[in-house]
This record gives structure tokens, sequence and C-alpha cells, in this order.
């Protein structure tokens, strides 16, 4: 793929992407430290005939968004993890509507108004499960500069392949990081861009819902002819209300084996100096390069250690979490949060006995901290 | 010859799920008819709901349909207007919906004053979750939430559209299904943000135990309360506090349309016009 050096910040990428990837439609509300990515779309959105709009609150700008893409228009939000407490209720909808969109979430301090300026990644269960109800959620980390790019881009073309909210987390760190990067460029991009499924036969023949059991909904734009409904409420085939006892349970089924059974076509993950490495550090977000420089400096002093770092988070990828956990004993799990993924490794390598360093201060977490308790194993 | 809805209705979601002499069959007909006499095709409007009785009226009409989450018609409205500005949007909303959980979307679609026709299907109560308050139930009536007596004051929705700045208000009843109709219709030829209330009765929820147990007594009291604006305007205030004009209450054909303006940015960073300045603005503050 042809690449291109560009030096930006993560939020930045984050929205060339989106516009690079066919993004028309922006709806958002400010919130620290997410606001620039609005900021950047408010000026490239509309170069492109896009629309970039500022709505009264966070709650309208994913309600905007999910009817944009109702017309047919790939369409994104931005926010931090307040902003996804209150978009919460719409991102089911969306679930449940089977409506595409791209939500970036630049990761804060919380609990509540948190640690407005400082970074963490406390929203990673969040972003498995932000609604009620059951459903299965798509998210995407990324881990470096480059990564706020091409992860944004993988996120409008998988929305569109699974027709539902895709998560992209970034983090303070990453989202305000100013560097270098190795990006594909645009006209790669654009060439890489799978459209959303339609259907063209007659109108009489669509039923926008009646999926095979393990597909998305095929959701044709409005205005072209197929008159359906849209509704948060379970649905038949023809996206009307039903309460219809089978309806209802090959629908929920459905919404989670869409993605269960193409889980091959959203793993992502990296290994780093894994091949020989006797301690595994599992790390992802801006915490994965700190994981880095640590293990160069754990490596000058003989042990061997090795980074997995896992890009698609939800669903998480268990078979090679699996494969290293099962050859390796010592695995050390560093997040900036209290082990939200430390459970899901956990759960997936069968083992409970994987060690932990966790920060919650809004403070990075430094290369050494991680030396230091990689000797302690 | 009578009017043939069948063409605008899903006829296999008949019957609906309103309750025998609910008022909102008469508009879901006038809103019929208003859409027929503009020869409005059926693929170029999107009709969007909320949560409610009102919210179930996307379900009955042969559009493109939207039913979304309470309160949010407006802001899901406003996404799928602004990515095809070519088309029809319209809201239907109840009064727990647009003034309640979805006040501030109410506010804001007004105050753009994007091309959205809003209907607010007002019935003074919570009528599908079986009779709490809403923001309209008037006070002393009684309420499942406020057996004692509702204490919470009402507030006159116009009255806050036109303030928050739609460029058309109008506000019928459906004790008058023609002149509802010709609202509906002018309400739709308008360009930019149509705020249109309509009083309906819910003898079931709201008329149980305040003395309107039947249609006819819900709607009698919906005349009593209810006089055309040209009345309104020459009753001395006392008298006024206790009414609901209706007609037309405001109509600003001046005002430009937020599609139109957000057509203004893409003309500036497409290199077409200079930047927009406050000169460009009649009204700056």
């Amino acid at each position: 793929m042809a690449t291109r050096e560009v030096i930006s910040t993560g939020n930045e990428l984050s929205a060339i992407a989106a516009v690079d990837a066919g993004c028309e439609f922006f709806g958002g509300y400010p919130l620290t430290p997410s606001s620039e990515v609005m900021h950047v779309l408010s000026d490239l959105l509309p170069k492109v005939g896009g629309v970039s709009i500022q709505m009264e609150d966070e709650i309208a700008g994913i309600c905007a968004v999910i009817g944009a893409s109702m017309v047919g228009q790939r369409a994104m939000t931005a926010t931090s993890g307040p902003g996804i407490s209150l978009k919460a209720e719409n991102l089911g909808l969306a679930q449940m509507a089977e409506v595409p969109l791209v939500c970036v979430n630049v990761m804060r301090g919380g609990p509540s108004t948190g640690l407005p300026t400082r970074v963490s990644q406390g929203d990673v269960a969040q972003a498995k499960n932000p609604s009620h109800g059951d459903y299965k959620s798509i998210t995407l980390c990324a881990g470096n500069l480059a990564e706020c790019y091409t992860e944004t881009v993988r996120a409008f073309n998988l929305a569109d392949r699974f027709m539902q909210p895709v998560f992209v987390l970034l983090d303070e760190t990453l989202g305000h990081m100013h560097g270098k990067a190795e990006i594909p460029t645009a006209e790669a991009v654009k060439a890489g861009i799978v459209p959303r499924k339609k259907f063209d036969g007659p109108a009489d023949e669509y039923f926008p819902y009646e999926a095979a059991q393990d597909e998305p909904a095929v959701l044709n734009p409005m205005y072209e002819g197929y008159r359906y409904h849209f509704t948060g409420l379970h649905h038949d085939k023809n996206g009307f209300p039903t309460e219809e006892i089978h309806t209802c349970k090959a629908l929920i089924e459905r919404l989670f084996n869409k993605v269960e059974a193409h889980e091959d076509e959203l793993e992502s993950y990296e290994e780093f100096m894994m091949d020989d490495a006797e301690v595994m550090i599992i790390a992802y977000g801006s915490v994965s390069l700190a994981a880095k420089e640590s293990i160069r400096h754990l490596r000058d002093e003989g042990i061997k250690a090795g980074l997995f770092r896992p890009i698609t988070l939800w669903p998480s990828p268990v078979d090679a979490i699996r494969k290293w956990t099962s050859k390796i004993d010592k695995v050390l799990c560093v997040e900036l949060n209290i082990g939200q993924y430390h459970d899901e490794i956990q759960r997936a390598s069968g083992r409970l006995d994987i060690e932990e360093l966790f920060k919650v201060n809004g403070r990075p977490i430094s290369p050494y901290e991680i030396v230091n308790k990689v000797k302690e194993l | 010859m009578a009017f043939n809805y069948d063409q605008y209705l899903r006829l296999e979601k008949m019957p609906t799920l309103w309750c025998w002499g609910c008022g909102d069959g008469v508009i879901l007909k006038a809103f019929i008819r208003a859409v027929d006499k503009l020869g409005i095709g059926q693929d170029d409007m999107c009709v969007v709901s909320g949560i409610g009785c009102s919210g179930r009226f996307s379900s009955y009409v042969d559009f493109n349909t939207v039913h979304t989450t309470h309160g949010r018609t407006i802001a899901y409205a406003t996404g799928i207007k602004l990515a095809n500005p070519s088309k029809y949007v319209v809201c239907v909303a109840g009064d727990g919906d647009a003034l309640a959980i979805g006040g501030n979307h109410t506010i804001h679609g007004c105050r753009r004053n994007i091309d959205i026709t809003m209907i607010v299907i007002q019935n003074f109560i919570y009528g599908l979750t079986n009779s709490q308050t809403s923001p309209t139930t008037p006070q002393g009536m009684w309420t499942v939430t406020q057996k004692a007596g509702n204490i919470d004051p009402t507030f006159d929705a116009c009255e806050l559209a036109i303030a928050a700045g739609a460029s058309f208000v109008g506000r019928e009843t459906v004790n008058a299904p023609k002149k509802m109709e010709k609202m509906i219709t002018q309400a739709l030829e308008h360009r930019g943000f149509s705020f249109v209330e309509l009083n309906s009765n819910c003898h079931i929820n709201l008329g149980r135990k305040n003395k309107m147990v039947s249609a006819m007594e819900n709607l009698d009291w919906i005349d009593s309360i209810t006089v055309s604006k040209r009345k309104y305007d020459t009753l001395p205030p006392e008298e006024q506090m206790n009414l609901l004009p209706t007609g037309i209450l405001k109509q600003d054909t001046e005002v430009r349309e937020y599609c139109d303006m957000y057509q203004d940015i893409i003309d500036v960073h497409q290199g077409k016009r200079g930047k927009i300045t406050q000169d460009d603005f009649v009204k700056k503050i």
C-alpha cells in the first residue's frame, strides 16, 4: 500500500482518516480530550461537500449521526467517556436497528467528570457494553499515531460490513501526541473502501432484516424507493415492531452471530519480540509504547520480554491470547485502569494468575515502572 | 367521493394500537390529506417519531419511517435532513416526548430553523404508560404520579417554540380536522422549522379520573380551553391565562433556513465565497 509521511496529532489523524474513508457527516458535542476531531472535521467535511455539526448535547450528536447514516452516508461522532455514557441509549438503537457508524472515544480519567485532561483506559469495559441489552460490540484500539488513522479507516469499513456502530478507542496521550507518522495515501484508502451492501431487486421483494443467521441486515439508503421502518423495538423482516417469540429470539441471536461467526475478519493484534519471550507483557493503546520501550531495557539486562498488543479489543483475540499464555508462564497485563482487560485476558487464557500493573491517577505508565514490575515477577 | 387513505397507510398494521375514540387517528388522517394535497411523493418524505402513543404514528404511514428513542426525534431528523436537504422530514412527537425528555432538542431545532415540520400531539398526559404527569398536564388535575392533584406548573409549548426561534408556529385541535389539515399543509410548505401543536384527547388516561371519561367530554373540555388567536388577542389577560390560542401564531419567511446557511459554509471552504461575517445577518445576537 502506498504511504505518506505526515506530522500530526492522533485526534487530527483520526479526523483526516474519516474524510479519506468517505465520511460525509459528523455530529458531536465538545468534549475534552476529543474536541480536536470535531475542530478538524468542521474544516475538512464542508470542503468535500459534507456536514460537520455541533449539536446541542452528546445525545443529539449521536442521534444526528444515526439519522445521516440511515440516509446512506458514512457518519461519525467523537467524544470521551462521559459522552459515551450519554450516547449509550442511542448506540443501543444503532445496534438494534443495525445502523453503521463510527464512534471515536478519546479516553480520559473517570468515572463521572473524572480527570478531563488526563489519560486513562477506563472505558474499555464500557466499549464492550455501553447500552443495555444483548449485542456484540466491535472495538478497535489505536496503539500509535499511525493507527489513529488506519484504525479509523478500518472502523468505517467494518461498520458498513457488519452494519453496526464501531468504536475506535484513542486515549488522551495518543489524541494529543504530536509527531511523525507513516500512513496510507488517501488514494490507497479510497481504493480499499467496500461500500455498504444494497438490494437492487423489486421493492416488494425487499426485506431489509431478512438476513442469514450470521449476516447483517441489508439496509438500502432512504428515498430510493424501498420504504421500510427503523425501530429500536424488536422487529420483523420489514423492520416493523413484533413480539413474536421466534422472531425476537432470532433477531438478538443474529446480532451476536453476525459478529461471532466472522471474528477472523475482525481480529487484529501485534506480537512484538514474542518469538523467544519468557515474559509476556499485554498492553494496548498508548501504554504499549511504554511497554515496547521497557522491553528494550529488559532485553539489555538479559530478560527476554515480549509484547502482545490487541488492536481489536472486542471481540478479543481469544485464540492468540490462549496460544501465548499456554506457552509462557509469566504474563503481565499493564493497563491505565483497574484490570478492565485483565479480566478478559484471564477469561480467554483460562488462567487466574495473570500479573497486573494498573494505574488510575491520570498519569501515563513509564517504561521504568514496567521494567521494575517485570523484575519482581 | 370520500378520500381514500389506503395508498398512504400500511394497511397490514391496522388496526392501530390507539384507543377507541382517540384523536391521534384524526391527526393521522389530516396529515395524510395534507401530504396528498401537496402531491408529495411517498419516497420523498421521512417521518420520524419518538416514544409514546404518538411514537407508533411512523409505523402506520407508508413513507421512509424512523421510530427513535424517547424524545430524540428532532436530533435524528436533523441528521436525516442535512444528509439530503431536498426531501421532506416530519417529526411526530407527544407532549412528554417533545417537551419533557426531548425539550432540549425542541429548543435547538427551533433555534436552528432547520426545515423540519414538527407535529406535537399534545394530549396533556402520558397516555401509553398510563396517566403520568406531563409538562402540559393542567395544575390540579389527577395523575397516577400525583393522585393528590398535580402541583407542577404547565407551560405553553407554542410560546416556547416562538421564543426559541421557530419560523412557523401554530396550534389546532382535533375538534377541527379541516383546520388541522390546512395547518399541516402550511407547515409542510413553509421552509424552516415549523412547530405545530395539535391538541388531542385522551379520555382513557387524562379523562378517567378528571371527569372526562368519554371522548366527547374530553373533546368538549379541549374546546373550552382553546380559542382562535383573533379572539384571544381581544381578551383581557385574566381570561387569556386559562386559554390556548389556535391558528397560526407566528410565520416568518425572511429568516434563513439552516441547510441553506450550511451551504454558505460549504461555499466558504470550497472558495466560492468569502468568510461569513456579522454583516451577513440582520439579527446577530
